[in-house]
């Protein structure tokens, strides 16, 4: 018997009990739509807030002092003085894994325009900066290496700040603030990048060079820190490596001695939040994934039944030359017809639904294939897991008991 | 004269030959003699009632001839092939080519069209086409005078409608052999009557046909009778004197409702 003739059995068989067929199915297309679903939604989250990290820069290098002692006490990281601008120096012109670094110091007060004031934090940073952070100038320019030489009183500053100060529609560049007593002639107006995952506004900011900064604002000659840039994401940890070796050596720290400063990379925090999201995944997958076990052994009850139920038209089949292994399968092409075509159901319904919920509640999910994929197959799986026990069962009658069951 | 009648036959093919049949079933700890050193030969063309009451063996010996069970001692040929040492799989295929069923109960797959239903016993035969099996059905139902119900339901059919489908889905095969257990046997008598005037229009075109029955009646329109008693052959008779089924229905009294 060929397969053609076993699939137009099984599909008569389906078909002459399509609602019985129908409420099977049920199990798996609840079970497929709601893996489908549960991954979508964890992946999604997962994308989310690589997408917000990488829009952060995903290769940033976070540089900090630290384990600086002052007669015993330890102190808080903005007060510590163990990175100077020999360390910057000797960075950018040293290490070969980092693209791009910027020193780093920041003072919070009040900008002050005319009767307008709002509180915000100067940053005290190089050109570099906006590579780092991935920043754009929206209007104007950027303030020059000539600026940062001279500690010029100029800044570039961000939207928010912008309608703070000026609102919608006047135009900022050109205007002179001030800052701690101190004017500062705005230059630029940075585009705009809205809130991070933290929901912190990536806008209210202002950028100054860190010589100004440190010079007429804070009077001091160490660096609060640095952010750099490695030349790609991978390279993360041999610039972690590198900037270390540079540090320790410029610091004359023995082998024996703890870093006096703190290096931490985007890299690190992304692939933590992803193991995280990874995490998260899993925990969803396998709940729906019990719900798609629990469609498999709705199967299995089903063909279980209707084995018992049909055993005369199994024992016709066979007096009439059906051998067993084309009883078994008829009723394997049964299960996993109702599982596949529920798993198609399915995967339609939970692509659906994911796109509910990303247009409706615009929250990111993302279906991906490999996820298709893996429920199919389960499901594929399961029709054939399931479908044994009673297609064996149905393949084992004796005919002549079979034709006469009643 | 058994024995003259039998001699003007042996011209014709056999198409069943058993030799010493018996079967034994173990029950508990006793062995139950089903049937017990059964002979005899079925030659092209015969219409044979097989006939006994409840526990005379019929059962278990329709139940060999169809191939669906192997005696425990024995020989049995059917169109030439020995089908004592075979295995399940090859008596299904046999089953196919060789032997078609008639039940009591029809047996028709439910909601299931008289042309689908006639079609199966083909499905199971790779080498038969979808439109070849359309074809025979369709002139299998005809025979049966069922040609204008070729799309009807199982279900919207009659009893007599219905085992004529069967006989129909007997037919389809070409079988060397048909075999109707009790299939009159949930019939009343008019349709009954039909039927065994299909089984006799069957007999007249050279089929060969195995009517197992309880039913005496039925005797007098096949061409042999043998009778079963305890697993044993106690008489095994021609019938030079054959009644015409149609006569007798014609004679039935006609239904007032």
């Amino acid at each position: 018997m060929n397969l053609t003739n076993l699939l137009r059995i099984a599909l008569k068989a389906l078909s002459n009990n399509k609602m019985r067929g129908f409420l099977t199915m049920l199990g798996i297309i609840i079970g497929v739509a709601s893996v489908i679903t549960m991954l979508a939604i964890g992946q999604g989250s997962k994308k989310g807030i690589q997408d917000q990290i990488s829009e952060m820069g995903a290769n940033m290098i976070m540089i900090q002092p630290g384990a600086d002692m002052r007669g015993g006490v330890r102190l808080s990281a903005s007060s510590m003085e163990t990175l100077k601008m020999a360390d910057y120096e000797s960075i950018r012109t040293e290490a070969q894994f980092i693209s791009a670094i910027s020193p780093s110091v920041n003072s919070s007060g009040q900008l002050i325009y005319g009767a307008n004031n709002t509180p915000t934090t100067f940053y005290g940073v190089s050109a570099d900066y906006l590579d780092i952070r991935r920043y754009s100038i929206d209007d104007g320019d950027m303030f020059t290496d000539q600026d940062i030489a001279a500690a010029a009183k100029v800044c570039v500053i961000g939207k928010t700040v912008s309608k703070e100060l000026f609102g919608e529609g006047d135009n900022p560049i050109g205007k002179v603030v001030r800052f701690n007593k101190i004017p500062f002639r705005i230059v630029g107006l940075l585009k705009s990048k809205g809130y991070n995952s933290m929901g912190m506004d990536q806008d209210d900011l202002v950028l100054a060079p860190y010589t100004t900064i440190q010079k007429r604002v804070l009077a001091i000659t160490y660096l609060q820190g640095m952010t750099a840039s490695a030349v790609m994401e991978e390279y993360s940890d041999a610039a972690i490596d590198e900037i270390t070796e540079i540090l320790r050596r410029n610091h004359k720290l023995r082998d024996e001695d703890e870093n006096d400063f703190n290096i931490r990379s985007m890299e690190e925090l992304s692939s933590t939040i992803s193991s995280v999201m990874d995490m998260l995944t899993l925990l969803l997958g396998s709940i729906a994934g019990i719900s798609l076990l629990v469609g498999g052994i709705g199967i299995m009850n089903i063909m279980y039944v209707s084995v018992t139920e049909r055993t005369r038209e199994i024992g016709l089949r066979m007096s009439i030359g059906a051998r067993g292994r084309d009883i078994m399968a008829q009723f394997l092409i049964e299960a996993i017809l109702i599982s596949v075509t529920g798993g198609l159901i399915g995967v339609l319904i939970g692509g659906g639904l994911s796109y509910l919920i990303r247009t409706a509640f615009n929250f990111g999910t993302y279906v991906q294939p490999w996820s298709v994929l893996l429920s199919f197959a389960v499901c594929t799986f399961t029709g054939i897991f399931f479908g044994w026990y009673p297609a064996r069962k149905a393949a084992g009658l004796d005919p002549i008991e079979a034709i006469r069951y009643e | 004269m058994i024995t003259i009648l039998h001699a003007t036959m042996t011209n014709q093919k056999e198409i069943i030959r058993l030799e010493g049949i018996s079967r034994n079933f173990i029950v508990g700890d006793e062995t139950v003699h089903a049937l017990r050193d059964v002979s005899f030969t079925i030659h092209e063309g015969e219409f044979v009632t097989i006939m006994g009451t409840s526990g005379s063996g019929k059962s278990t010996l329709l139940n060999t001839l169809g191939c669906l069970d192997t005696p425990t001692a024995g020989e049995y040929y059917l169109d030439g092939v020995s089908v004592r040492l075979m295995g399940k799989n090859d008596r299904a295929a046999l089953r196919n080519r060789k032997i078609g069923f008639v039940f009591q109960s029809y047996n028709l797959l439910p909601k299931t069209t008289a042309r689908e239903n006639v079609e199966l016993p083909l499905m199971y035969n790779s080498s038969f086409s979808a439109s070849s099996r359309r074809e025979r059905a369709t002139r299998a139902l005809t025979d049966v005078g069922l040609g204008d119900r070729l799309n009807h339901r199982s279900n919207q059919m009659s009893g007599g409608q219905m085992q004529r489908v069967a006989i129909a889905r007997a037919l389809v095969n070409d079988p060397a052999v048909i075999l109707a257990d009790e299939a009159t046997g949930n019939l009343d008598s008019r349709t009954s009557h039909g039927i065994l005037v299909l089984f006799q229009r069957l007999h007249a075109g050279g089929r060969t046909i195995i009517f197992v029955t309880h039913n005496l009646d039925i005797a007098q329109y096949s061409s042999r009778n043998i009778l079963l008693k305890d697993g044993r052959i106690t008489s095994d008779v021609m019938n030079d004197n054959i009644q015409s089924a149609a006569d007798a229905l014609a004679k039935l009294p006609a239904e007032n409702d």
